[in-house]
């Protein structure tokens, strides 16, 4: 608190992260909490899916009504209006809490350092394409398949989650994007 | 009897304020860590990610032995073993090159990284190229090597679930002892402050 750093939005001292067994369990426990609230598991793409069905209604409502993956989302009522979306706009209350409270809440493009701004800019929206486009083929993302799955003993999450790894350690071999 | 299959709004939120808050907490709003699993010098992704899985597994069983929840009453993810490998494919090149999933985008956008807002950008752009080349050829793809028997390991292929959850836990065992070993090896896992200040990685 006493030293404020200009690059800080939150002056607060920085705390360290928890060990990964501690997190581990942690999320574990929350996964389990969600499974016996609701049913299923925790996600992500679920939502940003039904965000751009919503920004497709409101700007081009006939095409998208008329398309074949966004048409069926959209008829069962508001887009937005679903699970999902309460649950991922918890995650952004639930970080943006964390952060502040352990002073990790920081302004920044992160990986400018290495790569410079630019680059970095063009890499995170080709990933963000990449994984955007990847999660509708397996109808989930690394949370909703291959977390939530695997913890039902799911044979295509742990198909993904294999290949999830395997290429990504290819791929940091021959593009640096952070 | 368990689940409550309770899908309302307050459940959504406090599932995913606790989401949030773990993930934060984990250091899984910074890509400098997050990809330091691919460049294996930070293992805290697989480490926590596979402890979650039994710990989360091994609950749900519990809770099956003991009566209180029904067998089979979660949703589990139909087999569709093309769609999980090409999805798994795409979403770990994504991974490696943007620096975040999906989910811990939101988690490095809300701990104030701009660069997560564009990946976010990112993930809506991917999903749009998907809406617009949806059709046979996709779902052709999607549908491919699809596990007939049965959606979960047990359910196909007869193994017990109990056997499947002890596996994890000794793979799990062996992620914390080899992760460990090249941590050591490697400039070792990113901290809050490296993570906090964006790390030259």
């Amino acid at each position: 608190m006493e030293k404020s750093s200009a690059l800080h939005a939150s002056a607060r001292p920085v705390r360290p992260f928890w060990s990964p067994l501690v997190a581990g369990v942690a999320l574990g426990l929350v996964l389990l909490l969600t499974f016996v609230w609701t049913g299923h598991g925790l996600g992500a793409t679920g939502a940003t899916t039904r965000l751009l069905a919503w920004l497709g209604m409101v700007s081009a409502p006939s095409v998208t009504a008329a398309n074949p993956y966004l048409g069926p989302i959209v008829e069962g009522g508001h887009p937005l209006s679903s699970w999902i979306s309460w649950q991922v706009l918890g995650v952004a209350l639930g970080a943006l809490v964390s952060a502040f409270w352990a002073g990790r809440l920081r302004v920044q493009w992160d990986g400018e350092r290495s790569i410079g701004r630019a680059r970095r800019i063009a890499a995170a929206l080709v990933g963000g394409v990449l994984a955007g486009f990847g999660a509708r083929v397996a109808a989930g993302c690394t949370s909703g398949l291959g977390l939530s799955g695997a913890a039902t003993l799911s044979i295509a999450a742990f198909v993904f989650l294999a290949v999830f790894f395997v290429a990504g350690l290819l791929v940091t071999r021959l593009v640096k994007g952070v | 009897m368990l689940p409550l299959n309770d899908a309302g709004m307050l459940s959504g939120l406090v599932c995913g304020v606790l989401f949030g808050w773990v993930l934060e907490s984990a250091g899984f709003g910074s890509p400098c860590k997050l990809t330091g699993q691919f460049r294996l010098s930070d293992w805290s992704v697989l480490k926590v990610m596979f402890t979650a899985i039994v710990v989360a597994a091994a609950g749900l069983l519990g809770l099956q032995a003991m009566g209180w929840m029904e067998a089979d009453a979660v949703f589990v993810p139909s087999a569709m073993l093309a769609a999980a490998a090409v999805g798994g494919l795409l979403v770990g090149a994504g991974f490696a090159v943007g620096g975040y999933c999906p989910g811990t985008s939101v988690v490095g956008l809300f701990s104030g990284r701009l660069d997560a807002g564009v990946f976010l950008l990112g993930l809506l752009l991917g999903t749009f190229a998907f809406a617009g080349l949806y059709g046979p050829a996709i779902e052709a793809l999607m549908n491919a090597a699809e596990v007939m028997a049965g959606d979960s390991l047990p359910e196909a292929y007869g193994v017990p679930a109990w056997a499947v959850v002890l596996g994890m836990a000794a793979a799990l065992v062996g992620v914390f002892v080899w992760g460990g070993r090249f941590e050591r090896a490697s400039r070792g896992p990113v901290t809050a402050t490296e993570a906090v200040e964006g790390s030259a990685s």
